[in-house]
């Protein structure tokens, strides 16, 4: 019989292992799955997981599909810490594509190194803009952020596609609804020739030790964990929790912008539709599975972006359909909030006779 | 402006308003229980790829639904066994829950896209149909929206007249003093859960075998999140949830009416209009904290461990 039982303390261990487990759990559901569509399962999980990084440009590849979760993931874990529920990573990044592409298609005939940092801005700024409506319409009409920023995402998709099908569209485009390709001075500088990495990935990274120092080392970081772990305290200590609030969404929204204008200025160098394959939300969960800690973000946005390319293969390879990718991302979510729970709790092996003497601790388990 | 093309549009708002009553009535019984999934979204995903998957291939909508419905309460127990059993947060687990239904959708509906069935017919009740104005209006729609009119009533009558449906509010309440006394507070929030987790799926259906016969993915298109915007809009009132998804159907079809009275706007423009009035809508109502509060349950959204 297993008997379970609340630990007296939360286990670090288990808050390292879970997303681990997680991982681990969405691999045999994994190999399960591709038995079930009549695939071997050891073949599925190589195409899916290996085959994407067998050679240079894959692993190039696996930098240009993080960086936009990463940043988004960032921007994300800082909200989160704040238990602000920002869900709006996915429009904040579609508003900052969007007005990048403007300010971009605004200076086709422009030259020179200031060029590029205008449109970069421009989307970052776009992006804190989506981020500070949830946030002023939480701290002055008392809005639940969830629901706005979910809403928020629906409205930027449509106004992108007002955008490319309206005043973007190319003039030149056979009535196709994207924009004019950018000029060379708008575009992203590769790093690796031959590959699309583009200078954004270093971006990425530069975000990741920003928000680390952030959280870590400043006033501001601090007031942000008080914050989330108890409003009250934060309340009585006298911290100005609309600002913080503003704060977080506002940072989350000028990474997510940012991470928008990336994918618009560097692998796809044109305003689509189809800017995002959904980076924002598979950013929520990297946010979780990193455990909200830069460094384990990075690690998580790694493994969402060789997610993206396993499903892309299997497309390819083996003729799977790509909504595996989907599929994959949400189990890996659930398993690691089930996992969650061996973070409070234990199970324990325990002698017949004891566990029915002893009540359980905890239903379903 | 005449009259028909009033009826008309009346008649629309009521289909578009349907799959947000359902789904809404179900998160409505889930919530009043303590229990918040924001799961609606994925739930109803699932539910409407299932019941057409069924639908297309048993060539029976009556399977269809019960498919649907059936595929919902599959998600939801999902969800009861991670949120309430093993005590995840029920923010996290609801959002994993949509994320894993939109890829549970895409995946299992890929080689249906594009493909149709013969949807459910309007079924115009004898005599009734025949009243002027209201028959027309009321009278003649599909049978899932006739039974979306008898769960509204189903749903009061629970909440207001029976003894479980005081027991789930009491739970939803405090769910301390409701296991004190006996009451088994998670075998109830299991049930309602359950309950919404049915309500999406066939919320889903409805859209996939009534409202469009088709399969899309992701055609819910943000509804499962409206409906949890109508029930902080209804204060947790079912009547109200009525009103509000009606209006809400209305503000959907706004590009019909627009169009009908020679108006031309972007498309994409009009289709922001939903998501448009849910943020007014809930800037309207939240700004009051105290009312919120007020009719909010209780233990909304709070874990809740039996004491040993």
């Amino acid at each position: 019989m297993f008997k379970v039982e609340k630990r007296p303390v939360e286990s670090r261990l288990m808050g390292y292992l879970s997303p681990v487990l997680a991982a681990v759990l969405t691999l045999v559901s994994g190999a399960l799955l591709f038995l079930l569509l009549g695939q071997s399962p050891l073949e599925g999980l190589y195409t899916f997981f290996v085959m994407p990084l067998s050679d240079l440009y894959g692993l190039s590849e696996l930098g240009v599909k993080a960086a936009p979760i990463l940043l988004c993931a960032m921007g994300l874990a800082v909200c989160y810490r704040a238990k602000v529920w920002n869900i709006g990573a996915e429009g904040q990044l579609l508003f900052g594509a969007l007005i990048g592409s403007w300010a971009a298609l605004q200076l086709l005939q422009a030259e020179g190194a200031w060029v590029l940092p205008l449109v970069l801005l421009a989307g970052a700024l776009g992006g804190m803009f989506w981020g500070l409506i949830p946030a002023l319409l939480r701290t002055h009409f008392n809005t639940n952020e969830i629901l706005t920023t979910i809403m928020l995402n629906y409205i930027a998709l449509n106004v992108l596609l007002y955008g490319v099908h309206g005043p973007l569209k190319d003039p030149d485009g056979y009535n196709f609804p994207e924009s004019a390709l950018f000029s060379e001075s708008t575009l992203l500088p590769t790093l690796l020739d031959g590959t699309r990495v583009h200078i954004g990935v270093l971006f990425a990274l530069l975000a990741v030790a920003v928000v680390w120092v952030l959280l870590s080392r400043t006033f501001v970081g601090f007031q942000i964990r008080v914050l989330g772990l108890d409003a009250r305290a934060a309340h009585y200590a006298g911290y100005h929790e609309k600002h913080l609030v503003i704060f977080v969404l506002m940072l989350c929204g000028g990474l997510a912008g940012l991470a928008g204008v990336l994918e618009v200025t560097g692998p796809i160098g044109q305003l689509v539709p189809q800017v995002s394959p959904g980076y924002g939300y598979a950013a929520i969960i990297v946010a979780f599975l990193g455990r909200l800690h830069p460094v384990g973000i990075l690690l998580a946005s790694l493994l969402m972006a060789l997610v993206y390319m396993g499903g892309e293969m299997v497309q390819i390879e083996l003729g799977l359909p790509q909504a595996l990718t989907g599929l994959f991302q949400g189990m890996l979510l659930l398993y690691l909030l089930a996992c969650d729970f061996l973070i409070h709790y234990r199970i324990r092996l325990v002698g017949r006779a004891a566990a029915s003497a002893a009540a359980p601790a905890s239903e379903g388990a | 402006m005449d009259i028909d093309f009033i009826i008309n549009v009346l008649y629309a708002m009521i289909r578009t308003g349907t799959p947000l009553l359902i789904v809404a009535l179900g998160e409505l019984v889930c919530e009043r229980s303590g229990v918040l999934n924001l799961g609606q979204e994925g739930m109803m995903l699932v539910g409407a790829v299932c019941g057409f998957i069924v639908a297309a291939t048993t060539g029976s909508l009556f399977l269809g639904v019960l498919a649907a419905m059936l595929a919902g309460c599959l998600m939801a127990l999902l969800f009861g066994l991670v949120a309430l059993g093993l005590s995840a947060t029920q923010v996290a687990t609801g959002l994993a829950l949509t994320i894993l239904g939109a890829g549970l959708s895409a995946f299992i509906g890929e080689s249906f896209v594009g493909q149709t069935v013969q949807g459910f017919k309007a079924l115009p009740i004898p005599l009734l149909s025949e009243i002027p104005l209201l028959g027309p209006l009321l009278f003649n729609h599909d049978v899932l929206v006739y039974l979306s009119f008898g769960l509204f009533a189903g749903v009061i009558w629970f909440l207001r007249s029976t003894r479980a449906g005081l027991m789930l509010k009491a739970i939803g309440e405090t769910p301390e003093s409701a296991t004190a006394v006996g009451l088994p507070v998670m075998r109830v929030r299991y049930l309602a859960v359950l309950f919404g987790g049915a309500m999406a799926g066939l919320a889903g259906g409805y859209l996939s075998l009534a409202y469009t016969p088709l399969w899309a993915e992701g055609m819910t298109a943000g509804r499962g999140w409206i409906a949890l915007a109508l029930v902080v809009f209804a204060s947790w009132r079912a009547e109200r949830v009525m009103f509000g998804a009606y209006l809400f159907g209305l503000a959907s079809i706004l590009h019909l009416i627009v169009q009908g009275m020679g108006v031309s706007i972007s498309s994409n423009l009009l289709a922001m209009l939903p998501y448009v009035v849910t943020i007014l809508v809930l800037v309207l109502l939240s700004s009051d904290k105290a009312r919120v509060r007020l009719y909010a349950p209780m233990s909304l959204g709070k874990p809740f461990h039996r004491t040993q």
